[in-house]
């Protein structure tokens, strides 16, 4: 059914003049967006299921959290092109350039694969002049996701993966949203493709970096590339583990280019000076956001650290991050608290 | 199946007929209410929708161009921000137009600007979650006639700052009045070539705070019903360091004894409430021709840092500062918070100017801070003589002299380049 499906639409595509299939570097590298995600061939199918010739699937060795939201993440670099490997940062990807980044639900969080229900598709675009984000936010049926500039907020209610039924408004960020943790001094950037985030065995089964290499998107691959510890995994010591957890869930805004360079709390995984990475830091602009506390970290009192005490908080002015979740990432909360518990106190 | 299946046959077709099409409105969105003028001003109608079409008009602006908001209170759901350049945000006035964060459920401020070049003027923001307005690597922003507040008495849950410019070259904050805020009423924090001018900051915590910046001027200015009036500080462990080169002059700094309400663990925190203006930590600050009036901790204090810290590159000592001119009504009476410890040494109340006399710091030498106290014979001085810190009020020497230091010539004026 589905492939004469395909053979049809294949059919009405060449019938009307399009390209048959894949991804129009035309709409990719347009000025302006494009009004539906379909517009830009991503995808052999209305509902984004069955990525292009092109599109390849990858993930990261840790997410970053988004109020439990399943997330499909998939790249393109323009046949005959590589992205050039980068050991510290993220990867120097060609003009043409896509990350495209789907967000889901399912009705119970604990299988998410079961009645998945796709919400928005973030894409990221190498313009000529630099990255550009675009939010696309799906309808109902999951036919057609639309340009969002001012993003949305979606009613979401599902079991979490503890087993407790959560309903929330999940926000759909917009356009200068995407800038705020994007930014990298004066552009944005990706935050997610770097070495060290994707070092790992890929959706496909294989060791993801040498799987790009070998798809011919990745040039440079060293022998011996980095990888962060894996967030969830047991491998690593609470404080790897926990540093690896700060990196890709705050680092983006707390780094020197960041939108957050103002507080100087920097907690990128290779941030070495313990005041910069918040421990015996008096906090800059925090407001309320102290919680009471006198340090970002104070050593061995987690209850007593600012940095705990903003992610274990859903109100606006208070939470860290300050966009994209409504809900608190228990987990995450745990290790950090385990890692500051574990610290020397003063 | 079928749904998608019709789905993708709709899709198709529609590719045809126009699959070269490029959006210029939002999803659902209709902005055909603002249309551009001739003269590339766009004008946003009340109604439906009014925040996702104002954020749709603010992502879609041209460089140059304004935007009208209509009379009205609007409530506004989430933060709002700019990313254009050269735009123009202009409301129906001060209290004619205003957007009402009260509802707000995500985002750190109420409005976010991160471009140049940009001018914000007649209206006001009420009740943000976190900070009022707040604009970074925003060169030649412009603050004009706006109201940022917080209703109601003094609380620790309201916003930081009222109108937050950081990291920004020329900065020009005029006509503006800010209320209420947690920390700082108006703060200009890592930036350089600053004016903060013939506004009212009253019942904040701080009411105008230059922080870790350089070439400032603060004149024209009503302060009061703060806990502090007007501070000068450079803090360790920032990006940017070395505040310098600010002058405070011609402001009306009076009655600034609200209780602090700062949440603790800010730097603000720790201001005794009743104080006028404190220069802390930085190089070249002048105090002049200012009117200080029942400020009843002290008018004028001069201070170190006083925490302990790591960062090698800080100088937690004030020096070269400048105190001239000024007129001093009651004040000094009432002492709160470290120096109410004090002021039973001194017979229960402080003179009008209090230099901490904090002259070194860890290992090293005794500098010569260069305070300059040019005053009328009447008007009083104290140096406590804490030599260091943490402060041990056994070892306090307090002295009435005045230090003698040398003035260091004025200071250049500030001169924006993108306004007189």
């Amino acid at each position: 059914m589905r492939r004469a499906l395909l053979a049809a639409l294949t059919g009405l595509l060449v019938a009307c003049g399009k390209p048959v299939a894949g991804p129009d570097m035309d709409v990719i590298l347009a000025d302006k967006p494009a009004r539906t995600l379909a517009e830009y061939g991503f995808f052999q199918d209305v509902s984004a299921r069955e990525p292009a010739r092109g599109v390849v699937a990858y993930d990261l060795i840790n997410p970053l959290f988004s109020d439990h939201a399943s997330k499909h993440r998939l790249v393109f670099v323009p046949v005959g092109e590589a992205a050039a490997y980068n050991g510290d940062d993220v990867f120097d990807f060609p003009v043409g350039s896509v990350l495209i980044k789907t967000f889901a639900f399912a009705p119970d969080m604990r299988q998410p694969k079961e009645g998945e229900r796709y919400r928005e598709t973030r894409l990221l675009i190498r313009k000529a002049d630099g990255w550009a984000a675009y939010p696309y936010v799906w309808n109902e049926d999951e036919t057609e996701a639309t340009y969002a500039p001012a993003g949305d907020w979606l009613d979401v209610a599902f079991v979490d993966p503890a087993g407790e039924p959560v309903s929330i408004e999940y926000r759909v960020p917009n356009q200068n949203q995407c800038k705020t943790c994007h930014q990298m001094g004066d552009d944005i950037a990706p935050i997610g493709p770097k070495a060290r985030n994707l070092n790992h065995e890929g959706p496909y089964g294989k060791m993801q970096l040498a799987d790009w290499s070998a798809r011919g998107i990745l040039s440079g691959l060293p022998d011996a590339p980095p990888a962060v510890p894996s967030v969830a995994g047991m491998n690593a010591s609470v404080e790897g583990r926990a540093r690896a957890y700060l990196d890709i869930n705050c680092a983006h805004c707390h780094r020197a280019e960041g939108s957050a360079s103002n507080s100087g709390l920097w907690l990128g995984y290779d941030e070495a000076e313990p005041t910069k990475l918040g421990i015996g830091k008096h906090p800059t602009a925090a407001g309320r956001g102290s919680g009471d506390a006198v340090f970002v970290v104070a050593p061995g009192e987690a209850d007593n650290s600012i940095l705990t005490y903003r992610m274990a908080s859903t109100e606006a002015g208070i939470a860290m991050p300050e966009l994209g979740r409504a809900l608190i990432d228990e987990d995450g909360l745990e290790l950090v608290r385990d890692w500051i518990s574990g610290m020397d106190a003063y | 199946m079928r749904i998608l299946m019709m789905g993708a046959a709709a899709a198709v077709l529609a590719a045809c007929g126009g699959g070269d099409e490029q959006a210029d409105a939002g999803a659902d969105i209709d902005i055909t209410a603002g249309q551009p003028a001739a003269d590339g001003a766009v004008a946003l109608e009340p109604g439906d929708d009014f925040q996702a079409r104002l954020q749709t008009m603010l992502i879609e602006a041209e460089k140059g161009s304004t935007i009208t908001l209509p009379e009205g209170t609007f409530m506004m759901t989430d933060g709002l921000s700019l990313d254009v350049d050269g735009v123009t945000i202009t409301g129906a006035g001060q209290g004619a137009t205003i957007l009402d964060f009260s509802g707000q459920r995500g985002s750190g401020e109420g409005l976010l600007i991160t471009s140049d070049d940009v001018t914000l003027e007649n209206f006001s923001i009420q009740e943000t979650k976190g900070d009022g307005i707040k604009s970074k690597g925003a060169d030649r922003i412009i603050y004009s006639d706006l109201t940022v507040e917080w209703l109601g008495d003094p609380d620790p849950e309201n916003g930081a700052y009222g109108v937050y410019p950081v990291e920004s070259t020329d900065v020009l904050v005029e006509r503006v009045t800010v209320r209420g805020a947690s920390d700082a009423g108006i703060y200009v924090g890592q930036s350089n070539n600053i004016i903060v001018r013939d506004s009212v900051a009253e019942k904040n915590v701080a009411g105008i705070e230059i922080e870790n910046s350089t070439h400032a001027e603060v004149y024209g200015n009503v302060v009061t019903q703060n806990t502090g009036g007007v501070l000068v500080f450079d803090l360790p462990d920032l990006p940017v360091m070395g505040g310098n080169s600010t002058r405070i002059y011609n402001n009306d700094i009076y009655s600034n004894n609200t209780p602090n309400f700062a949440p603790p663990g800010n730097i603000v925190a720790g201001v005794p409430a009743g104080t006028g203006v404190i220069i802390m930590a930085n190089d070249k600050v002048v105090v002049e021709n200012n009117r200080f009036e029942d400020n009843q901790t002290v008018q004028v204090l001069i201070t170190a840092y006083t925490e302990p810290f790591t960062d090698e590159d800080y100088n937690p000592l004030p020096r070269n500062v400048v105190v001239k001119g000024n007129t001093y009504g009651t004040g000094g009476n009432n002492p709160d918070g470290r120096l109410a410890e004090i002021a039973p040494l001194l017979g229960g109340s402080l003179p009008p100017i209090v230099w901490d006399g904090v002259t070194r710091w860890g290992e090293n030498e005794d500098i010569d801070n260069n305070i300059v106290i040019d005053e009328g014979e009447g008007v009083g001085f104290i140096n406590i003589g804490f030599g260091t810190y943490p402060m041990d009020l056994a070892n306090v020497s307090p002295s009435m002299e005045r230090p003698g230091g040398e003035a260091f010539g004025e200071l250049e004026p500030v001169t924006l380049s993108h306004s007189e």
